[in-house]
């Protein structure tokens, strides 16, 4: 069974480490806030300008003041800091975010990812994805492994334009966790009960498969 | 005004030396720390060719998407649009230009280009269609863009308390783009929550130094919540 949005969450929590200092993008990646694994400290940067993010806030403690980047009123948890977009793209930029999640259209086996622009439709912006993707070293790409129309989005070469070059190492999809080595993909872990050959008919770009690929374990 | 009193009573003339065919800075991020009643302002004044940098363009009926409304913007650089209808109308029609820039790197281009800095390079937008036109160079075996700064005839900026001197202070992240759009005003304009007396702020809690600042008005609020979103 392909993995579930909140499935993909748990996966990729279990990639972070006590004293991260982390940056979720908009969707899967900002569920991973909700399996941050008991007794495990981790901060949250909001490139807006908040390090240290929290939970939504009550109706009582609303503040429209308070926002992430994705506009929504948050608070702020204990030791959280609050600063300007040029320090928070310093932050950045400068390699101090520790991990980074972020989803995306499409990525190749060259660690190119495309996430912002499908020509031929209203673009809106990149926001801060190519900051995020140019300035980290540790990043997690979440996407579905196909198109709703069957398409994969593991390519040899990005088809779309693109947000980054050769960044991406990482990748999790709904079938299987993947890593990029010397121009392929590797295929790590697989989702529970799907098979070698799904992944394999779904991945466009050259697939290195070991030989033995363990399925993900969920606690 | 005299000395280094800043303090303007009205919009009118916060606002005042605004020409067609100037470009305008502005700080906030979506509709969080706008400087609202400046906006509405420049609408009142119907000043027309404006080029606007912000990272938003606010939405339909409030923020920057207000002056979309007359077709006061030529011109739109920012990192993400397209929050409201009347945005994307004139986009498709011709009528709207805009020029997508990183988020960091528009930051920075507003840091920079108020520390006299006129070009910084980066990484971000390598290989992607931001680079198209743009001058490269390697460094340490990566390549990084050359990215120009920018400068405003004015800049408009929203604080939370300011003294008469202008020293501001923000309040939570409504802080974002305002202290690098303050410095990077030729006429850098800020609307205050609240005006206190020179003395009130603590000199090393000032986010943007007065010496940035030409103008400082005090205004009401309506601090519209993009997305309300609250705990179940």
């Amino acid at each position: 069974m392909a993995l579930s949005r909140e499935q993909m969450a748990q996966r990729v929590a279990q990639e972070l480490r006590d004293g991260f200092y982390v940056n979720l993008g908009i969707g899967i990646p900002t569920l991973v806030a909700n399996y941050v694994p008991e007794g495990m400290d981790v901060m949250l940067q909001s490139e807006n300008g908040l390090l240290g993010m929290g939970a939504f806030p009550t109706e009582e403690t609303l503040d429209a003041d308070m926002i992430n980047a994705g506009k929504q009123t948050v608070t702020a948890v204990a030791g959280a800091s609050i600063f300007s977009s040029a320090e928070s793209f310093a932050m950045i930029r400068g390699g101090h975010v520790d991990l980074t999640v972020l989803g995306a259209f499409e990525v190749d086996v060259n660690g190119n990812i495309a996430s912002w622009m499908i020509p031929n439709k209203l673009v809106k912006g990149m926001g801060g994805a190519m900051d995020l993707v140019a300035g980290a070293d540790n990043i997690i790409v979440t996407m579905t492994h196909a198109s709703k129309s069957g398409e994969s989005k593991l390519l040899s070469n990005c088809s779309l334009p693109l947000t980054g070059k050769g960044c991406i190492k990482k990748v999790l999809t709904d079938l299987a966790w993947l890593e990029i080595e010397n121009g392929c993909f590797v295929l790590k872990e697989r989702a529970p009960g799907v098979s070698i050959e799904e992944i394999k008919e779904k991945t466009a770009g050259e697939l290195i498969i070991p030989d033995h690929v363990p399925e993900m374990t969920f606690a | 005004m005299a000395g280094f009193d800043k303090v303007v009573v009205s919009y009118e003339e916060a606002m005042s030396g605004l020409e067609d065919g100037m470009t305008i800075i502005a700080g906030g991020f979506g509709l969080c720390g706008i400087p609202e009643n400046l906006i509405a302002e420049i609408k009142r004044r119907q000043t027309k060719g404006l080029t606007v940098v912000s990272n938003n363009c606010g939405v339909d009926g409030f923020g920057l998407g207000i002056l979309l409304e007359d077709k006061q913007i030529k011109k739109m650089i920012a990192s993400y649009v397209g929050e409201n209808a009347l945005f994307e109308q004139q986009l498709l029609n011709g009528e709207l230009e805009v020029d997508l820039t990183p988020q960091g790197t528009l930051a920075e281009k507003m840091r920079a280009g108020g520390a006299g800095i006129p070009a910084f390079y980066t990484a971000t937008g390598v290989g992607t269609p931001v680079a198209e036109g743009k001058e490269t160079r390697s460094f340490h075996d990566r390549e990084y863009l050359l990215e120009e700064s920018i400068t405003g005839d004015f800049a408009i900026v929203k604080g939370w308390k300011a003294d008469r001197f202008g020293n501001v202070i923000y309040r939570h992240t409504a802080q974002n783009f305002n202290p690098l759009a303050a410095t990077a005003g030729k006429i850098t304009v800020v609307e205050v929550e609240e005006i206190v007396e020179v003395g009130e702020l603590e000199p090393s809690q000032i986010h943007t130094p007065g010496i940035y600042v030409d103008r400082v008005i005090q205004g009401s609020f309506e601090k519209r919540i993009e997305k309300v979103t609250v705990r179940s």
